[in-house]
Protein backbone atom coordinates (compact mmCIF):
# COMPACT_ATOMS: atom_id res chain seq x y z
CA UNK A 1 0.00 0.00 0.00
CA UNK A 2 2.71 2.38 1.07
CA UNK A 3 4.45 2.53 -2.24
CA UNK A 4 1.20 3.55 -3.91
CA UNK A 5 0.81 6.39 -1.43
CA UNK A 6 4.42 7.35 -2.05
CA UNK A 7 3.67 7.42 -5.70
CA UNK A 8 0.73 9.77 -5.33
CA UNK A 9 2.74 11.91 -2.96
CA UNK A 10 5.39 12.25 -5.65
CA UNK A 11 2.81 13.24 -8.24
CA UNK A 12 1.39 15.76 -5.78
CA UNK A 13 4.82 17.24 -5.17
CA UNK A 14 5.47 17.46 -8.87
CA UNK A 15 2.19 19.29 -9.50
CA UNK A 16 2.94 21.70 -6.65
CA UNK A 17 6.37 22.20 -8.12
CA UNK A 18 4.93 23.04 -11.54
CA UNK A 19 2.45 25.50 -10.01
CA UNK A 20 5.20 27.07 -7.93
CA UNK A 21 7.38 27.42 -11.02
CA UNK A 22 4.47 29.00 -12.85
CA UNK A 23 4.17 31.62 -10.09
CA UNK A 24 7.81 32.69 -10.21
CA UNK A 25 7.66 32.54 -13.97
CA UNK A 26 4.81 35.05 -14.04
CA UNK A 27 6.84 37.43 -11.86
CA UNK A 28 9.75 36.95 -14.22
CA UNK A 29 7.63 37.69 -17.28
CA UNK A 30 6.30 40.79 -15.55
CA UNK A 31 9.86 42.00 -14.95
CA UNK A 32 10.77 41.34 -18.57
CA UNK A 33 7.76 43.27 -19.82
CA UNK A 34 8.59 46.15 -17.46
CA UNK A 35 12.09 46.25 -18.88
CA UNK A 36 10.56 46.78 -22.32
CA UNK A 37 8.95 49.99 -21.14
CA UNK A 38 12.09 51.24 -19.46
CA UNK A 39 14.44 50.76 -22.37
CA UNK A 40 14.13 50.17 -26.05
CA UNK A 41 15.11 46.69 -27.12
CA UNK A 42 18.81 46.07 -27.73
CA UNK A 43 18.92 45.69 -31.52
CA UNK A 44 22.40 44.16 -31.76
CA UNK A 45 21.56 41.42 -29.31
CA UNK A 46 18.19 40.84 -30.95
CA UNK A 47 19.83 40.43 -34.31
CA UNK A 48 22.47 38.02 -32.96
CA UNK A 49 19.77 35.92 -31.40
CA UNK A 50 17.64 35.90 -34.53
CA UNK A 51 20.58 34.54 -36.45
CA UNK A 52 21.32 31.97 -33.77
CA UNK A 53 17.74 30.78 -33.33
CA UNK A 54 16.60 31.20 -36.90
CA UNK A 55 19.23 31.12 -39.59
CA UNK A 56 21.51 28.62 -37.88
CA UNK A 57 18.59 26.27 -37.24
CA UNK A 58 17.25 26.09 -40.80
CA UNK A 59 19.12 22.95 -41.69
CA UNK A 60 18.15 20.91 -38.66
CA UNK A 61 14.55 22.09 -38.83
CA UNK A 62 14.35 21.31 -42.55
CA UNK A 63 15.80 17.87 -41.97
CA UNK A 64 13.30 17.03 -39.21
CA UNK A 65 10.43 18.34 -41.31
CA UNK A 66 11.55 16.28 -44.30
CA UNK A 67 11.68 12.98 -42.43
CA UNK A 68 8.46 13.57 -40.55
CA UNK A 69 6.62 14.43 -43.77
CA UNK A 70 7.98 11.32 -45.47
CA UNK A 71 7.03 9.07 -42.58
CA UNK A 72 3.56 10.63 -42.40
CA UNK A 73 2.96 9.94 -46.07
CA UNK A 74 4.04 6.35 -45.65
CA UNK A 75 1.98 5.75 -42.51
CA UNK A 76 -1.09 7.39 -44.01
CA UNK A 77 -0.71 5.14 -47.01
CA UNK A 78 -1.04 1.94 -44.93
CA UNK A 79 -4.27 3.16 -43.39
CA UNK A 80 -5.73 4.82 -46.49
CA UNK A 81 -5.04 1.81 -48.69
CA UNK A 82 -7.33 -0.38 -46.58
CA UNK A 83 -10.37 1.80 -47.12
CA UNK A 84 -9.25 2.88 -50.57
CA UNK A 85 -8.85 6.61 -49.90
CA UNK A 86 -5.21 7.09 -50.85
CA UNK A 87 -6.18 10.45 -52.41
CA UNK A 88 -6.54 11.72 -48.84
CA UNK A 89 -2.84 11.26 -48.07
CA UNK A 90 -1.97 14.75 -49.33
CA UNK A 91 -4.37 16.62 -47.01
CA UNK A 92 -3.43 14.31 -44.14
CA UNK A 93 0.24 15.18 -44.48
CA UNK A 94 -0.38 18.88 -45.12
CA UNK A 95 -2.85 19.39 -42.29
CA UNK A 96 -0.77 17.41 -39.79
CA UNK A 97 2.28 19.43 -40.66
CA UNK A 98 0.77 22.92 -40.64
CA UNK A 99 -1.61 22.50 -37.74
CA UNK A 100 0.40 20.31 -35.44
CA UNK A 101 3.75 18.82 -36.27
CA UNK A 102 5.35 21.84 -37.89
CA UNK A 103 4.94 24.10 -34.85
CA UNK A 104 5.38 21.42 -32.19
CA UNK A 105 8.40 19.71 -33.68
CA UNK A 106 10.05 23.02 -34.46
CA UNK A 107 9.45 24.19 -30.90
CA UNK A 108 10.84 20.99 -29.41
CA UNK A 109 13.89 21.04 -31.66
CA UNK A 110 14.58 24.70 -30.91
CA UNK A 111 14.14 24.00 -27.21
CA UNK A 112 16.78 21.31 -27.46
CA UNK A 113 19.08 23.37 -29.64
CA UNK A 114 18.65 26.94 -28.39
CA UNK A 115 16.69 26.76 -25.14
CA UNK A 116 19.41 24.62 -23.61
CA UNK A 117 22.09 27.03 -24.66
CA UNK A 118 20.13 30.04 -23.38
CA UNK A 119 19.83 28.41 -19.97
CA UNK A 120 23.45 27.33 -19.80
CA UNK A 121 24.78 30.63 -21.11
CA UNK A 122 22.83 32.73 -18.64
CA UNK A 123 23.48 30.14 -15.92
CA UNK A 124 27.23 30.40 -16.44
CA UNK A 125 27.01 34.17 -16.38
CA UNK A 126 25.08 33.93 -13.16
CA UNK A 127 27.53 31.72 -11.30
CA UNK A 128 30.57 33.64 -12.53
CA UNK A 129 29.06 36.91 -11.28
CA UNK A 130 28.67 38.35 -14.77
CA UNK A 131 24.99 39.00 -14.08
CA UNK A 132 25.99 40.83 -10.89
CA UNK A 133 28.48 42.82 -12.93
CA UNK A 134 25.74 43.79 -15.38
CA UNK A 135 23.54 44.92 -12.53
CA UNK A 136 26.25 47.00 -10.93
CA UNK A 137 26.76 48.67 -14.31
CA UNK A 138 23.03 49.53 -14.22
CA UNK A 139 22.34 47.29 -17.18
CA UNK A 140 19.11 45.42 -16.63
CA UNK A 141 19.82 41.75 -17.44
CA UNK A 142 16.17 41.26 -18.41
CA UNK A 143 16.51 43.95 -21.00
CA UNK A 144 19.98 42.96 -22.08
CA UNK A 145 19.82 39.16 -22.02
CA UNK A 146 16.21 37.99 -21.77
CA UNK A 147 14.18 40.21 -24.05
CA UNK A 148 16.36 39.83 -27.17
CA UNK A 149 16.12 36.05 -26.80
CA UNK A 150 12.40 36.00 -26.17
CA UNK A 151 11.57 38.35 -29.01
CA UNK A 152 13.94 36.64 -31.44
CA UNK A 153 12.39 33.30 -30.58
CA UNK A 154 8.90 34.72 -30.99
CA UNK A 155 9.77 36.05 -34.46
CA UNK A 156 11.77 33.09 -35.72
CA UNK A 157 9.59 30.20 -34.56
CA UNK A 158 6.75 30.86 -37.03
CA UNK A 159 9.24 31.23 -39.86
CA UNK A 160 10.95 27.97 -38.95
CA UNK A 161 7.59 26.34 -38.51
CA UNK A 162 6.62 27.30 -42.09
CA UNK A 163 9.92 25.96 -43.38
CA UNK A 164 9.38 22.73 -41.51
CA UNK A 165 5.81 22.34 -42.79
CA UNK A 166 6.73 23.13 -46.39
CA UNK A 167 9.64 20.73 -46.49
CA UNK A 168 7.52 18.12 -44.71
CA UNK A 169 4.80 18.40 -47.34
CA UNK A 170 7.47 18.19 -50.01
CA UNK A 171 8.86 15.03 -48.38
CA UNK A 172 5.36 13.59 -48.23
CA UNK A 173 4.91 14.38 -51.91
CA UNK A 174 8.18 12.70 -52.87
CA UNK A 175 7.22 9.52 -51.03
CA UNK A 176 3.70 9.65 -52.49
CA UNK A 177 4.81 10.08 -56.05
CA UNK A 178 8.13 8.28 -56.27
CA UNK A 179 8.11 5.55 -53.61
CA UNK A 180 4.41 4.72 -53.57
CA UNK A 181 4.06 5.46 -57.27
CA UNK A 182 0.78 7.35 -56.91
CA UNK A 183 -0.42 10.35 -58.91
CA UNK A 184 1.30 13.48 -57.65
CA UNK A 185 -1.31 15.84 -59.07
CA UNK A 186 -3.95 14.29 -56.84
CA UNK A 187 -1.72 14.92 -53.81
CA UNK A 188 -1.52 18.63 -54.60
CA UNK A 189 -5.12 19.08 -55.74
CA UNK A 190 -6.51 17.46 -52.63
CA UNK A 191 -4.39 19.72 -50.42
CA UNK A 192 -5.89 22.75 -52.18
CA UNK A 193 -9.34 21.31 -51.73
CA UNK A 194 -9.12 20.50 -48.02
CA UNK A 195 -6.69 22.98 -46.52
CA UNK A 196 -7.99 26.33 -45.33
CA UNK A 197 -6.02 29.49 -44.76
CA UNK A 198 -6.95 29.29 -41.08
CA UNK A 199 -5.06 25.99 -40.80
CA UNK A 200 -1.90 27.86 -41.69
CA UNK A 201 -2.29 30.91 -39.52
CA UNK A 202 -3.55 28.98 -36.54
CA UNK A 203 -0.40 26.89 -36.83
CA UNK A 204 1.59 30.11 -36.88
CA UNK A 205 -0.17 31.40 -33.77
CA UNK A 206 0.89 28.21 -32.05
CA UNK A 207 4.48 28.71 -33.19
CA UNK A 208 4.53 32.26 -31.81
CA UNK A 209 3.22 31.09 -28.44
CA UNK A 210 5.69 28.18 -28.32
CA UNK A 211 8.52 30.55 -29.16
CA UNK A 212 7.62 32.80 -26.26
CA UNK A 213 7.26 29.84 -23.91
CA UNK A 214 10.56 28.18 -24.72
CA UNK A 215 12.66 31.33 -24.58
CA UNK A 216 10.97 32.65 -21.45
CA UNK A 217 11.40 29.43 -19.52
CA UNK A 218 14.93 28.82 -20.75
CA UNK A 219 16.20 32.28 -19.87
CA UNK A 220 14.33 32.26 -16.57
CA UNK A 221 15.94 28.95 -15.62
CA UNK A 222 19.38 30.39 -16.37
CA UNK A 223 19.04 32.96 -13.60
CA UNK A 224 18.22 30.19 -11.14
CA UNK A 225 21.63 28.59 -11.52
CA UNK A 226 23.69 28.36 -8.38
CA UNK A 227 26.69 26.39 -7.24
CA UNK A 228 29.05 25.38 -9.98
CA UNK A 229 29.01 23.59 -13.30
CA UNK A 230 26.62 21.06 -11.81
CA UNK A 231 24.17 23.86 -11.05
CA UNK A 232 24.35 25.04 -14.65
CA UNK A 233 23.77 21.49 -15.88
CA UNK A 234 20.78 21.13 -13.61
CA UNK A 235 19.03 24.31 -14.77
CA UNK A 236 19.75 23.42 -18.39
CA UNK A 237 18.01 20.08 -17.99
CA UNK A 238 15.13 21.74 -16.17
CA UNK A 239 14.85 24.35 -18.91
CA UNK A 240 14.50 21.73 -21.63
CA UNK A 241 12.12 19.50 -19.66
CA UNK A 242 9.90 22.32 -18.41
CA UNK A 243 9.79 24.06 -21.79
CA UNK A 244 8.78 20.81 -23.48
CA UNK A 245 6.06 20.12 -20.95
CA UNK A 246 4.65 23.63 -21.20
CA UNK A 247 4.81 23.52 -24.99
CA UNK A 248 2.83 20.29 -25.16
CA UNK A 249 0.39 21.58 -22.58
CA UNK A 250 -0.07 24.84 -24.47
CA UNK A 251 -0.48 22.85 -27.67
CA UNK A 252 -3.47 21.04 -26.23
CA UNK A 253 -5.04 24.26 -24.94
CA UNK A 254 -4.46 26.11 -28.22
CA UNK A 255 -5.74 23.26 -30.33
CA UNK A 256 -8.96 23.15 -28.36
CA UNK A 257 -9.38 26.93 -28.64
CA UNK A 258 -8.27 27.50 -32.22
CA UNK A 259 -9.62 24.60 -34.24
CA UNK B 1 29.13 58.99 2.81
CA UNK B 2 28.25 55.31 2.74
CA UNK B 3 27.12 53.78 5.98
CA UNK B 4 26.43 50.17 6.82
CA UNK B 5 24.28 50.16 9.93
CA UNK B 6 23.71 47.13 12.17
CA UNK B 7 23.93 44.71 9.27
CA UNK B 8 23.10 41.06 9.92
CA UNK B 9 23.45 38.51 7.18
CA UNK B 10 23.28 34.73 7.30
CA UNK B 11 23.50 32.10 4.59
CA UNK B 12 21.65 28.89 5.37
CA UNK B 13 22.10 29.33 9.12
CA UNK B 14 25.72 30.44 8.83
CA UNK B 15 26.05 33.90 10.31
CA UNK B 16 28.43 35.87 8.12
CA UNK B 17 27.82 39.47 9.15
CA UNK B 18 26.88 40.03 12.75
CA UNK B 19 25.77 43.55 13.62
CA UNK B 20 28.30 45.12 11.30
CA UNK B 21 28.76 48.89 11.49
CA UNK B 22 31.08 50.84 9.26
CA UNK B 23 31.09 54.13 7.42
CA UNK B 24 33.10 55.06 4.37
CA UNK B 25 34.16 58.65 4.08
CA UNK B 26 33.79 60.55 0.83
CA UNK B 27 36.85 60.96 -1.35
CA UNK B 28 38.95 58.77 0.93
CA UNK B 29 40.33 55.30 0.44
CA UNK B 30 39.18 52.80 3.01
CA UNK B 31 40.82 49.40 3.02
CA UNK B 32 38.94 46.58 4.71
CA UNK B 33 41.13 43.74 5.81
CA UNK B 34 40.17 40.42 7.28
CA UNK B 35 40.77 36.73 6.99
CA UNK B 36 39.60 34.66 4.09
CA UNK B 37 35.95 33.73 4.46
CA UNK B 38 35.18 36.44 7.00
CA UNK B 39 32.55 38.05 4.79
CA UNK B 40 34.46 40.87 3.12
CA UNK B 41 33.02 40.20 -0.32
CA UNK B 42 29.56 39.80 1.18
CA UNK B 43 29.96 43.19 2.87
CA UNK B 44 31.05 44.80 -0.39
CA UNK B 45 28.03 43.43 -2.25
CA UNK B 46 25.73 44.98 0.34
CA UNK B 47 27.01 48.41 -0.64
CA UNK B 48 25.67 48.14 -4.20
CA UNK B 49 22.55 46.21 -3.24
CA UNK B 50 23.59 42.92 -4.82
CA UNK B 51 22.97 41.29 -1.46
CA UNK B 52 20.22 42.49 0.84
CA UNK B 53 20.80 42.45 4.60
CA UNK B 54 18.64 40.26 6.83
CA UNK B 55 18.41 43.27 9.09
CA UNK B 56 20.09 46.66 9.28
CA UNK B 57 20.41 49.42 6.73
CA UNK B 58 22.71 50.47 3.93
CA UNK B 59 22.77 54.25 3.61
CA UNK B 60 24.14 56.16 0.68
CA UNK B 61 24.14 59.89 1.38
CA UNK B 62 21.25 59.26 3.75
CA UNK B 63 19.28 57.29 1.17
CA UNK B 64 18.31 53.86 2.46
CA UNK B 65 18.95 51.37 -0.36
CA UNK B 66 16.02 49.30 0.82
CA UNK B 67 13.51 52.08 0.32
CA UNK B 68 14.28 52.94 -3.29
CA UNK B 69 12.90 51.25 -6.38
CA UNK B 70 14.81 49.51 -9.10
CA UNK B 71 15.03 52.52 -11.34
CA UNK B 72 16.43 54.70 -8.57
CA UNK B 73 18.84 51.94 -7.62
CA UNK B 74 20.06 51.80 -11.22
CA UNK B 75 20.58 55.56 -11.24
CA UNK B 76 22.53 55.28 -8.03
CA UNK B 77 24.65 52.42 -9.33
CA UNK B 78 25.85 54.60 -12.18
CA UNK B 79 28.00 56.36 -9.61
CA UNK B 80 29.78 53.09 -8.83
CA UNK B 81 32.52 51.07 -10.40
CA UNK B 82 33.23 47.62 -9.07
CA UNK B 83 36.04 45.13 -9.40
CA UNK B 84 34.75 41.68 -8.57
CA UNK B 85 37.00 39.22 -6.81
CA UNK B 86 37.13 36.93 -9.83
CA UNK B 87 36.96 39.74 -12.35
CA UNK B 88 33.49 38.87 -13.66
CA UNK B 89 34.56 39.78 -17.18
CA UNK B 90 31.99 39.00 -19.88
CA UNK B 91 33.43 35.83 -21.32
CA UNK B 92 31.67 36.00 -24.67
CA UNK B 93 33.23 39.29 -25.76
CA UNK B 94 36.87 40.31 -26.10
CA UNK B 95 38.87 42.50 -23.74
CA UNK B 96 38.31 45.65 -25.75
CA UNK B 97 34.54 45.19 -25.71
CA UNK B 98 34.62 44.34 -22.01
CA UNK B 99 36.22 47.64 -21.15
CA UNK B 100 34.17 49.54 -23.70
CA UNK B 101 30.95 47.99 -22.38
CA UNK B 102 30.11 50.60 -19.72
CA UNK B 103 30.98 53.37 -22.19
CA UNK B 104 28.69 51.96 -24.85
CA UNK B 105 25.87 51.43 -22.38
CA UNK B 106 25.88 54.80 -20.71
CA UNK B 107 27.62 57.37 -22.90
CA UNK B 108 27.14 58.32 -26.49
CA UNK B 109 30.74 58.54 -27.58
CA UNK B 110 32.17 58.31 -31.05
CA UNK B 111 33.98 55.08 -31.86
CA UNK B 112 37.24 57.04 -31.96
CA UNK B 113 36.76 58.34 -28.44
CA UNK B 114 35.88 54.87 -27.20
CA UNK B 115 39.05 53.43 -28.70
CA UNK B 116 41.14 56.21 -27.17
CA UNK B 117 39.66 55.71 -23.72
CA UNK B 118 39.89 51.92 -23.75
CA UNK B 119 43.49 51.96 -24.95
CA UNK B 120 44.55 54.42 -22.31
CA UNK B 121 42.72 52.38 -19.66
CA UNK B 122 44.52 49.23 -20.75
CA UNK B 123 47.81 51.05 -20.79
CA UNK B 124 47.27 52.18 -17.19
CA UNK B 125 47.04 48.60 -16.00
CA UNK B 126 50.03 47.52 -18.06
CA UNK B 127 48.13 45.50 -20.63
CA UNK B 128 48.57 47.25 -23.96
CA UNK B 129 48.17 44.98 -26.93
CA UNK B 130 45.81 42.38 -25.52
CA UNK B 131 42.58 44.09 -26.52
CA UNK B 132 41.60 41.46 -29.07
CA UNK B 133 42.08 38.49 -26.75
CA UNK B 134 39.17 36.77 -25.05
CA UNK B 135 38.98 36.71 -21.23
CA UNK B 136 39.63 32.94 -21.21
CA UNK B 137 42.98 33.54 -22.91
CA UNK B 138 44.29 35.68 -20.04
CA UNK B 139 45.93 34.72 -16.78
CA UNK B 140 44.07 35.32 -13.53
CA UNK B 141 46.13 38.38 -12.74
CA UNK B 142 45.60 39.84 -16.20
CA UNK B 143 41.86 39.36 -15.87
CA UNK B 144 41.97 41.16 -12.54
CA UNK B 145 43.71 44.11 -14.14
CA UNK B 146 41.22 44.22 -17.00
CA UNK B 147 38.48 44.27 -14.36
CA UNK B 148 40.21 47.23 -12.71
CA UNK B 149 40.37 49.05 -16.04
CA UNK B 150 36.68 48.32 -16.72
CA UNK B 151 35.60 49.53 -13.27
CA UNK B 152 37.42 52.84 -13.69
CA UNK B 153 36.53 53.59 -17.30
CA UNK B 154 33.49 55.74 -16.48
CA UNK B 155 35.47 57.64 -13.83
CA UNK B 156 32.93 56.77 -11.14
CA UNK B 157 32.43 58.61 -7.88
CA UNK B 158 32.91 55.46 -5.85
CA UNK B 159 35.05 52.49 -6.78
CA UNK B 160 34.81 49.16 -4.99
CA UNK B 161 37.78 46.85 -5.34
CA UNK B 162 37.49 43.26 -4.17
CA UNK B 163 41.10 42.21 -3.69
CA UNK B 164 42.57 44.11 -6.64
CA UNK B 165 46.08 42.84 -6.02
CA UNK B 166 45.49 39.25 -4.99
CA UNK B 167 47.10 36.93 -7.49
CA UNK B 168 49.42 39.58 -8.91
CA UNK B 169 53.18 39.46 -8.67
CA UNK B 170 54.72 41.98 -6.23
CA UNK B 171 55.70 44.39 -8.97
CA UNK B 172 52.28 44.33 -10.60
CA UNK B 173 50.67 44.70 -7.16
CA UNK B 174 52.64 47.86 -6.72
CA UNK B 175 51.61 49.11 -10.15
CA UNK B 176 47.95 48.57 -9.28
CA UNK B 177 48.31 50.12 -5.83
CA UNK B 178 49.97 53.14 -7.39
CA UNK B 179 47.29 53.32 -10.04
CA UNK B 180 44.64 53.36 -7.33
CA UNK B 181 46.45 56.08 -5.43
CA UNK B 182 47.18 58.27 -8.44
CA UNK B 183 43.75 58.01 -10.01
CA UNK B 184 42.22 58.70 -6.63
CA UNK B 185 44.29 61.87 -6.30
CA UNK B 186 43.25 62.89 -9.77
CA UNK B 187 39.57 61.92 -9.80
CA UNK B 188 38.90 62.17 -6.06
CA UNK B 189 36.72 59.10 -5.95
CA UNK B 190 35.72 57.30 -2.80
CA UNK B 191 37.67 54.05 -2.78
CA UNK B 192 36.67 50.94 -0.89
CA UNK B 193 39.25 48.21 -1.14
CA UNK B 194 39.11 44.68 0.19
CA UNK B 195 42.52 43.22 0.79
CA UNK B 196 44.61 40.74 2.71
CA UNK B 197 47.73 42.51 1.67
CA UNK B 198 48.67 44.45 4.76
CA UNK B 199 51.65 46.26 3.24
CA UNK B 200 49.54 47.39 0.31
CA UNK B 201 46.88 48.55 2.75
CA UNK B 202 49.38 50.69 4.65
CA UNK B 203 50.39 52.25 1.40
CA UNK B 204 47.00 52.97 -0.18
CA UNK B 205 44.66 53.49 2.74
CA UNK B 206 43.53 56.70 4.34
CA UNK B 207 41.58 54.52 6.72
CA UNK B 208 41.94 50.83 7.48
CA UNK B 209 39.15 48.72 8.97
CA UNK B 210 39.40 45.16 10.12
CA UNK B 211 36.54 42.69 9.79
CA UNK B 212 36.55 39.86 12.28
CA UNK B 213 33.75 37.45 13.19
CA UNK B 214 31.21 39.42 11.18
CA UNK B 215 31.90 42.82 12.68
CA UNK B 216 34.41 45.65 12.41
CA UNK B 217 36.77 45.38 15.35
CA UNK B 218 39.10 48.26 14.60
CA UNK B 219 39.24 51.28 12.30
CA UNK B 220 41.85 53.97 11.94
CA UNK B 221 44.95 55.13 10.14
CA UNK B 222 47.82 52.88 9.16
CA UNK B 223 49.78 54.27 12.11
CA UNK B 224 47.02 53.27 14.48
CA UNK B 225 46.99 49.75 13.06
CA UNK B 226 50.72 49.34 13.38
CA UNK B 227 50.54 50.26 17.03
CA UNK B 228 47.27 48.52 17.84
CA UNK B 229 46.92 46.82 21.21
CA UNK B 230 44.09 44.63 20.03
CA UNK B 231 45.60 41.11 20.04
CA UNK B 232 43.49 40.04 17.05
CA UNK B 233 44.66 42.99 14.95
CA UNK B 234 48.21 42.49 16.13
CA UNK B 235 48.17 38.85 15.11
CA UNK B 236 46.69 39.66 11.69
CA UNK B 237 49.07 42.47 10.78
CA UNK B 238 52.11 40.51 11.85
CA UNK B 239 50.78 37.41 10.11
CA UNK B 240 51.44 35.20 13.07
CA UNK B 241 50.07 31.75 13.78
CA UNK B 242 50.08 32.41 17.49
CA UNK B 243 47.35 34.54 18.99
CA UNK B 244 43.65 34.72 19.72
CA UNK B 245 42.53 33.89 16.15
CA UNK B 246 41.86 30.17 16.05
CA UNK B 247 42.82 28.52 12.81
N1 LIG C 1 25.87 33.26 -2.01
C1 LIG C 1 26.30 32.62 -0.90
N2 LIG C 1 25.64 31.55 -0.45
C2 LIG C 1 26.04 30.91 0.67
N3 LIG C 1 27.11 31.26 1.40
C3 LIG C 1 27.82 32.31 1.00
C4 LIG C 1 27.45 33.05 -0.17
N4 LIG C 1 28.33 34.07 -0.32
C5 LIG C 1 29.21 33.95 0.70
N5 LIG C 1 28.90 32.91 1.50
C6 LIG C 1 29.62 32.50 2.72
O1 LIG C 1 29.90 33.68 3.45
C7 LIG C 1 31.19 33.61 4.01
C8 LIG C 1 31.96 34.84 3.65
O2 LIG C 1 32.21 34.84 2.25
P1 LIG C 1 33.01 36.00 1.54
O3 LIG C 1 33.08 35.65 0.11
O4 LIG C 1 32.42 37.29 1.90
O5 LIG C 1 34.45 35.88 2.21
P2 LIG C 1 35.68 36.83 2.01
O6 LIG C 1 35.92 37.51 3.30
O7 LIG C 1 35.47 37.68 0.83
O8 LIG C 1 36.85 35.78 1.77
P3 LIG C 1 38.04 35.84 0.72
O9 LIG C 1 39.04 36.74 1.28
O10 LIG C 1 38.52 34.44 0.66
O11 LIG C 1 37.47 36.31 -0.55
C9 LIG C 1 31.81 32.32 3.55
O12 LIG C 1 31.74 31.40 4.61
C10 LIG C 1 30.94 31.88 2.41
O13 LIG C 1 30.84 30.47 2.43
MG1 LIG D 1 36.11 37.68 -1.05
Amino acid sequence: MNFILDYFEKIGFYILYLINELGSLIIYIWNCILSLFRYSINIDNLFDQMVFIGVDSFFIIGLTGLFVGMVLSLQAYYAAKIVGVTYMIGPTVALSMTRELGPVLTALMITARCGSSMASEIGTMKISEQIDALEVMSVDPYYFLSMPRIIASMIMLPILSIVSSLIGILGGYVVYKFFLGLNGTVFVDMIYKYMKLSDIYNGLIKAVVFGIILATISTYKGYEASGGSKGVGRVTTQAVVLSSIYILFADYILTSILF
Amino acid sequence: MIILENIDKSFKGLKVLDNLNISFEDKKITVVIGRSGEGKSVMLKHIVGLIKPDSGRVLFNDIDLNTINKKELNELRKKFGMVFQDGALFDSINIFENIAFPLRQHLKLSEGDIIKKVMSGLNDVGLSGIELKMPSELSGGMRKRVAVARAMILEPEIVLFDEPTTGLDPIMSDVINNLIISTQKQLKYTGIIISHDIEGAYKTADIIAMLYKGAIIETGSAEKFKKSDNPVVKQFVTGSMVGPIVI
